[in-house]
C-alpha cells in the first residue's frame, strides 16, 4: 500500500429527524479503539438534541404506526440489505470498537444482519400472533389488536455497539413505535454508521434517531420527558435504571424490564421486546340487524 | 289531519316519493343490540304496592279486548262486550276496558251490545291481516266498520309495498283510510314482525304518523313475533319525537304476545320512561289482548284479597 | 293522570347477613389484625355497618410469609388442573352466595342493586370461571411450552368495584400459579373479607389468598414489602405513580390500571337513542365511579342539539335515591371525601363558564348524593375536560369533522377507554385504530367480559386483565 495517500476521516454527527447534525451544544468527545487509539470524536449530545429527537420521533410516529405492516416489513428488510452490503466496514468499525477479532467481528455483524431479517417477518405476524378474537357472553364482536406504544426511548447496550443495538432497536421499528437511541458512551461509532444505514434504507425521517453521548447525562430526560412513551434502559446499567424507572414513573411509562447484565445478544430472541412496545387494544362492536 | 301546521321539515319529506324516501332513509338508525338491551334493563322495575295496582286498573282501562277468529260469532261478540263492561262482576269498582276489538262484519253487533257504555268499538279493516287485496276493496271494509258504527279503526298497512320501498304509496293508502275512517280514530298496524328490523319499525312508524295515524300499531296478532319489548320502544320513541317536532301527541298499541300482568306492567314502564307519563292514559296507549285482561284481574283480586284467587272465579272470554 | 310514583322496592337488607366486626384474613385464618379498627359506613345513610380489624405493618408481614409458604409449599407445585378446580369452586361459591354478596356490596359501596345484582357479582364469578380453565392450560397461553408463576402478588383495588377489581386481581394470579396478598379499599372492605369466606368454604389451602383491610399506609406496605414479586393496582394515577417510583430499581413486576378521561364521539348519523343510552351508560352507571366513565361526549355540531335535548330527557328518567331499592338507578357516592372532590371540580365547571344542567331528580337529605350533572359549552381547556371527576358529570364538548373529533378524544395524558356512535362500518374501523386507548367501545359502552382484555395506554397505566393477554401480569415471561 502506498504510503501517499491520506484517508478521508468520517465525522460522526447525530442522526436526528433524518439528517446528521452536530450536537446544538457543539460539544464532542473523543472516542478511542479498545487499546485507547483515537478513532473520532463523537457528537456530545446534550439534552435540547434530545429534547429535539423526542419531537422528530413523535413527528414520524403517526406515519410509520400507520404504515402497512408489509411496507415496515420491508423497511426493515432493506435495511438488512443495506447492511449486508457494507458488511466489511461494520466489520472493522466493530472490531475496533469491541476489540474483536475480525473473524469475530464479521459474525457479529453477521448476526446483525440476520436479526433486522428476523424482526422484518414478524411486522406483519405480531398482530395475529399477540390479537384474539374475544369470545365474549353477549351479542358482541370483541377483537384485540396490539398497536405500537409510541415514542420509545432506547438506551442502547454499552457493550455490543452493533448486534446488542440492533437487538434492543430492531423490534421497537418492527412493532410500528419510533425510537430515540442514546448509543454506547464509549463505543457509538457502529451506530452512527448504521444511521447512515438507516438513512438509505427507506426508514422515515425521524423514525429513529441516534444520539451519542452519555446514558447517565441523556437517560433521567429520556425517561422524564412527557411525550415518551417507553424506555428500553439497557444501557443505563443497573445503578442508572433504579433512577430512570423513578424517572418514568412521573408519566407512567412503560420501563422495559432487562437483566442486570448486558445478555449474550447472539442468543436467538424471542418476542418479549414485541410485546413491551404494544399495547392490546380491545375494541367491541355489537352484533345486530 | 293538519299537515299544514307540521314543521318545514315535516310537510317537506311527504311532497312527493323521492322527499318521502330520503327522510325515512335520513332518520337515526337503531342499534338492535342497544334498544334491546335498554328494553331489558328497564323491564328489571319492580313495581309494587299501591304503584301495582295503579299500574293494573292503568293497563285494564288500556286494553282493546279482542276478538279476531274465523270462529267468531254475534254470541261470541256480545260475551266479549259482556266482559268489556263488567271485567269482574265481583268487583264493581274493576275499570271497564277502553275497546272491543273485531271483524268488520261483527262491529255492529258490538256497537250494539256496548251502547250507552263508553267503551269504544275498534274494528279492524282494510284485509286485516295481510292487507292484500285492492285499494277498494280496503277502502269498502274500511266504510263498512264505520258505518257499523266503530269509533276506532285498526289498519293494516301494505307491507309489501313498504318492502319494496314504495313509500309513497303505503303513505297515500294510509291518507285515504284515514279520509274514509271520518270521525273514526285509525290505528295504523305496521306489522312489526314482518318488517323485520327495528329500522324499519322505525321508518314505518314516522311514515305512518306523517300520514295521519292517530295510533301506530305493532301487530295484528297473526304473525309471529307480534308484539315486543324492544319494538315497543322504538315506536313509543316514534312518537315521543313526533311530540318534540310537532308538539302533537300520538298513540302507540301494541298487540299481541302480551298475556300476563307482569309483561303489561313492563310495558307500562317503557311508556313512562321512554315516551313520557302523559301517554299513561288509554288514550294514548292500549293494549291489543285477549288472555292478558283475565290475568289482570286475578292479579287485581290478589292486590286487594292478600292471598292468590284462581281462574275459576273469573269468566272466560 | 296523577303520576305513577314508583312504590319503594327494597332489596332485604339483612340477606347480607351483615356481622358486628370483620376481621383480616391471613394464612386460611380470621384474626385479629393489629392496626387500629375501621368503621364501614353505608355512604347511602351514614350509618356505622360493621366494625373491621385492619392489618398493621407486621400483619401485612405475616401474610407475606403465608403467601409465600403456600406458593412454595402447596400452590406452585400444585398440577394446573387441581389449581383449576379450586377457582371453578370459587365461581360457583359466588354464584350460590350472589344475592347476599350483592346487597353486602350495595351497603358498603352505595352502588345500586341493580347494578351490583346484574353486573359486579355475575361478572366476578365470570372471572373465576374463565381463569380457572386456564390453569391447566397455560402453555397454550403463547408464552412457552411451560410459562411459570411470579411467586406471591400484591394486590391493591379500589373502592369503585369492591369484589369485582377482586375477582379481576385474583382469578388470573390464582390460575398462573401465584399466591396473593389483597388489601381491599379502605372504605369497602366487606365483600372481600366474605370473599375470604367462600376461600374457606372452596377448601383453598390457607395462604393462597390472604386478605388485609387497611388504609393507605397498609398499601404501601404491601407494595414495598421485600417478599412481593408482583404488585397490582387499580386506582387513581397518582397512586399508580408512587406505586411506579416504589418499586422502580427492584425485581417486581407491576401492572397498573389507573384513571381515565374517556371520549364518548358521536357522529351525525349514530344510533341516536342508542347513542343516548350509551352517554348514559358511560358516565353514570355506578354513579361515574368508572376509570373507564365515558366523561367528555364529544358530539358532532350538527347534531349535538339534537341529541342533547333527548339526553336531559333521558337523564331526568334516572332515578336517584336508596341503593337498595332495585329500581334505583344512581346510587350514593362512594364517601364524603369523593362527594367533596365531585362537588369541587363541578364548581370550577361554573366558574370556567361552562353550562351546568342537573337533572330534576330529588335528592335524599341523608348520604351521600349528587345528582347527574351535564355540563354544556365544555372547552377543552377547562379542567372539568381534562381532569377525572369520578362521579357522574358529563362534559359536553363539539367537534366538526372526524379528524377534529380524534385529536379532541386523544388530547389527554390517559387512554383507558373511548366510545364511537356511527352507523358508517368504515368509520368505526377508522376511529378505533385512531383512538389512542385500551378499549374502544363502538355502538356500545362499558362492556367488560374476562375474555376480553382490558386496560390503558399512557397515564392509564399498563398490563391488560382479562384474556390471553392478561396472563402475561403473572407470568414470568
Amino acid at each position: 500500500m502506498s504510503d501517499a495517500r491520506v484517508t478521508v476521516a468520517k465525522t460522526y454527527k447525530l442522526y436526528l429527524g433524518g439528517a446528521f447534525p452536530r450536537s446544538e451544544s457543539g460539544r464532542t468527545y473523543p472516542v478511542t479503539d479498545a487499546k485507547g487509539r483515537f478513532l473520532a470524536n463523537a457528537a456530545h449530545a446534550s439534552r435540547k438534541d434530545l429534547r429535539d429527537a423526542v419531537v422528530a420521533a413523535r413527528k414520524a410516529f403517526g406515519g410509520w404506526s400507520g404504515a402497512t405492516a408489509y411496507n415496515r416489513g420491508q423497511v426493515l428488510y432493506r435495511v438488512a440489505e443495506m447492511l449486508e452490503g457494507r458488511r466489511e466496514q461494520f466489520a472493522s468499525e466493530v472490531a475496533a470498537s469491541e476489540g474483536l477479532p475480525a473473524k469475530k467481528a464479521q459474525s457479529l455483524v453477521d448476526a446483525a444482519v440476520d436479526r433486522w431479517v428476523w424482526y422484518a417477518g414478524w411486522t406483519d405476524k405480531v398482530a395475529t400472533v399477540l390479537g384474539a378474537a374475544n369470545p365474549v357472553a353477549g351479542p358482541y364482536f370483541s377483537f384485540t389488536v396490539p398497536e405500537p406504544t409510541g415514542v420509545v426511548g432506547v438506551l442502547a447496550p454499552q457493550r455490543s455497539s452493533l448486534l446488542g443495538l440492533v437487538s434492543v432497536l430492531a423490534p421497537v421499528l418492527a412493532t410500528g413505535c419510533t425510537a430515540v437511541v442514546v448509543s454506547s458512551a464509549e463505543r457509538p461509532l457502529p451506530a452512527i454508521t448504521l444511521s447512515e444505514v438507516l438513512a438509505t434504507s427507506d426508514v422515515p425521517a425521524g423514525v429513529v434517531n441516534v444520539l451519542t453521548g452519555k446514558a447517565s447525562e441523556l437517560g433521567p430526560w429520556l425517561a422524564s420527558h412527557a411525550d415518551v412513551n417507553a424506555i428500553d434502559p439497557t444501557g443505563a446499567g443497573p445503578v442508572g435504571r433504579v433512577e430512570l424507572a423513578r424517572e418514568a414513573a412521573g408519566t407512567v411509562k412503560r420501563v422495559l424490564a432487562v437483566p442486570e447484565e448486558e445478555p449474550d445478544w447472539t442468543a436467538q430472541p424471542d418476542i418479549a421486546r414485541l410485546r413491551q412496545y404494544l399495547e392490546p387494544k380491545t375494541v367491541w362492536h355489537p352484533m345486530g340487524v | 289531519m293538519a299537515t299544514a301546521t307540521l314543521p318545514v321539515a315535516l310537510a317537506d319529506a311527504t311532497r312527493d316519493d323521492a322527499s318521502l324516501r330520503r327522510f325515512l332513509h335520513g332518520l337515526p338508525g337503531v342499534d338492535q343490540v342497544g334498544v334491546e338491551q335498554r328494553a331489558a334493563g328497564l323491564g328489571t322495575r319492580s313495581i309494587k304496592k299501591a304503584a301495582k295496582l295503579w299500574a293494573i286498573d292503568t293497563a285494564i282501562s288500556m286494553v282493546d279486548l279482542t276478538t279476531l277468529e274465523g270462529a267468531d260469532t254475534h254470541g261470541k261478540v256480545r260475551a266479549l262486550c259482556a266482559k268489556a263492561r263488567r271485567p269482574d262482576p265481583d268487583r264493581p269498582d274493576t275499570p271497564p276496558v277502553a275497546a272491543v276489538c273485531v271483524y268488520p262484519d261483527l262491529a255492529a253487533t258490538a256497537v250494539e251490545a256496548l251502547a250507552g257504555t263508553g267503551i269504544a268499538v275498534a274494528s279492524v279493516a282494510t284485509a286485516f291481516p295481510s292487507g292484500r287485496s285492492s285499494r277498494e276493496v280496503k277502502l269498502a271494509d274500511v266504510r263498512l266498520a264505520v258505518t257499523s258504527g266503530a269509533a276506532e279503526v285498526d289498519m293494516v298497512i301494505d307491507r309489501g309495498a313498504f318492502l319494496e320501498g314504495r313509500y309513497g304509496q303505503v303513505f297515500e293508502e294510509i291518507q285515504a283510510v284515514k279520509a274514509a275512517c271520518g270521525d273514526a280514530h285509525l290505528k295504523v298496524i305496521l306489522e312489526t314482525g314482518e318488517l323485520a328490523t327495528y329500522d324499519n319499525v322505525r321508518r314505518a312508524s314516522w311514515l305512518a304518523l306523517l300520514a295521519g295515524g292517530d295510533f301506530i300499531k305493532t301487530s295484528t296478532g297473526k304473525v309471529s313475533p307480534a308484539a315486543t319489548l324492544p319494538v315497543t320502544h322504538v315506536m313509543l320513541q316514534a312518537v315521543r319525537d313526533w311530540y318534540t317536532a310537532t308538539g302533537e301527541l300520538r298513540g302507540v298499541k301494541p298487540a299481541g304476545g302480551i298475556r300476563t300482568t307482569k309483561d303489561a306492567i313492563r310495558y307500562l314502564v317503557a311508556v313512562h320512561e321512554v315516551a313520557g307519563e302523559q301517554w299513561l292514559t288509554p288514550t294514548l296507549f292500549r293494549f291489543g289482548a285477549s288472555s292478558l285482561l283475565n290475568d289482570l284481574l286475578l292479579q287485581r283480586r290478589t292486590q286487594l284479597d292478600g292471598h292468590y284467587s284462581g281462574p275459576d272465579y273469573l269468566a272466560v272470554d | 293522570m296523577s303520576t305513577w310514583e314508583y312504590a319503594p322496592a327494597p332489596e332485604s337488607r339483612d340477606i347480607a347477613n351483615l356481622r358486628p366486626s370483620y376481621r383480616p384474613f391471613i394464612g386460611g385464618e380470621f384474626v385479629d389484625g393489629s392496626g387500629e379498627p375501621l368503621k364501614t359506613i353505608n355512604p347511602a345513610t351514614e350509618e356505622v355497618l360493621a366494625e373491621v380489624g385492619t392489618a398493621s405493618v407486621s400483619d401485612v408481614d405475616t401474610a407475606v410469609k403465608a403467601a409465600r409458604r403456600a406458593y412454595e409449599r402447596t400452590w406452585r407445585t400444585m398440577p394446573g388442573a387441581e389449581r383449576a378446580k379450586y377457582l371453578f369452586r370459587i365461581a360457583r361459591l359466588i354464584q350460590e352466595r350472589s344475592r347476599e354478596l350483592a346487597v353486602l356490596e350495595t351497603l358498603d359501596n352505595g352502588k345500586p342493586i341493580k347494578e351490583s345484582r346484574d353486573a359486579d357479582v355475575p361478572t366476578a364469578a365470570a372471572h373465576f370461571f374463565y381463569h380457572a380453565g386456564w390453569a391447566d392450560k397455560l402453555g397454550y397461553a403463547g408464552y412457552g411450552p411451560d410459562p411459570k408463576p411470579l411467586g406471591v402478588a400484591g394486590q391493591v383495588i379500589p373502592w369503585n368495584f369492591p369484589l369485582l377489581m377482586l375477582a379481576w386481581k385474583i382469578a388470573p394470579a390464582l390460575a398462573t400459579g401465584n399466591t396473593v396478598v389483597l388489601k381491599p379499599a379502605e372504605t369497602t372492605p366487606l365483600s372481600a373479607l366474605v370473599f375470604a369466606e367462600i376461600c374457606q368454604q372452596a377448601g383453598l389451602p390457607p395462604g393462597v389468598v390472604n386478605i388485609v383491610p387497611g388504609a393507605g399506609d397498609i398499601g404501601a406496605a404491601l407494595v414495598d414489602h421485600p417478599g412481593v414479586d408482583k404488585v397490582a393496582f387499580t386506582g387513581s394515577t397518582e397512586v399508580g405513580k408512587q406505586i411506579q417510583r416504589a418499586v422502580a430499581g427492584t425485581p417486581k413486576k407491576l401492572t397498573l390500571e389507573l384513571g381515565g378521561k374517556a371520549a364518548n364521539v358521536v357522529f351525525d348519523d349514530a344510533p341516536l337513542d342508542q347513542a343516548v343510552e350509551g352517554i348514559v351508560n358511560g358516565i353514570f352507571y355506578n354513579q361515574g365511579h368508572v376509570c373507564c366513565a365515558g366523561s367528555r361526549l364529544l358530539a358532532q355540531e350538527s347534531v349535538v342539539d339534537e341529541l342533547l335535548e333527548k339526553l336531559r330527557h333521558r337523564v331526568s328518567t334516572l332515578r336517584l335515591g336508596d341503593p337498595l331499592d332495585k329500581n334505583t338507578d344512581i346510587g350514593a357516592v362512594n364517601s364524603a371525601e369523593q362527594l367533596a372532590r365531585i362537588r369541587d371540580l363541578a364548581e370550577t365547571g361554573d366558574a370556567e363558564g361552562a353550562q351546568r344542567w342537573t337533572s330534576p331528580c330529588p335528592v335524599p337529605e341523608r348520604g351521600f348524593f349528587f345528582p347527574p350533572t351535564v355540563f354544556s359549552g365544555v372547552e377543552q381547556s377547562m379542567r372539568i375536560a381534562r381532569e377525572e371527576i369520578f362521579g357522574p358529570v358529563l362534559s359536553v364538548l363539539t367537534f366538526r369533522t372526524p379528524d377534529e373529533a380524534v385529536a379532541k378524544a386523544n388530547n389527554t395524558p390517559y387512554g383507558l377507554s373511548a366510545g364511537i356512535w356511527t352507523e358508517k362500518g368504515s368509520r368505526i374501523l377508522w376511529a378505533a385504530s385512531k383512538l389512542r386507548a385500551g378499549v374502544v367501545w363502538a355502538n356500545t359502552f362499558n362492556r367488560f367480559d374476562p375474555a376480553a382484555p382490558f386496560g390503558g395506554y399512557q397515564e392509564s397505566g399498563f398490563g391488560r386483565e382479562g384474556g390471553r393477554t392478561g396472563l402475561e401480569a403473572y407470568l414470568d415471561v
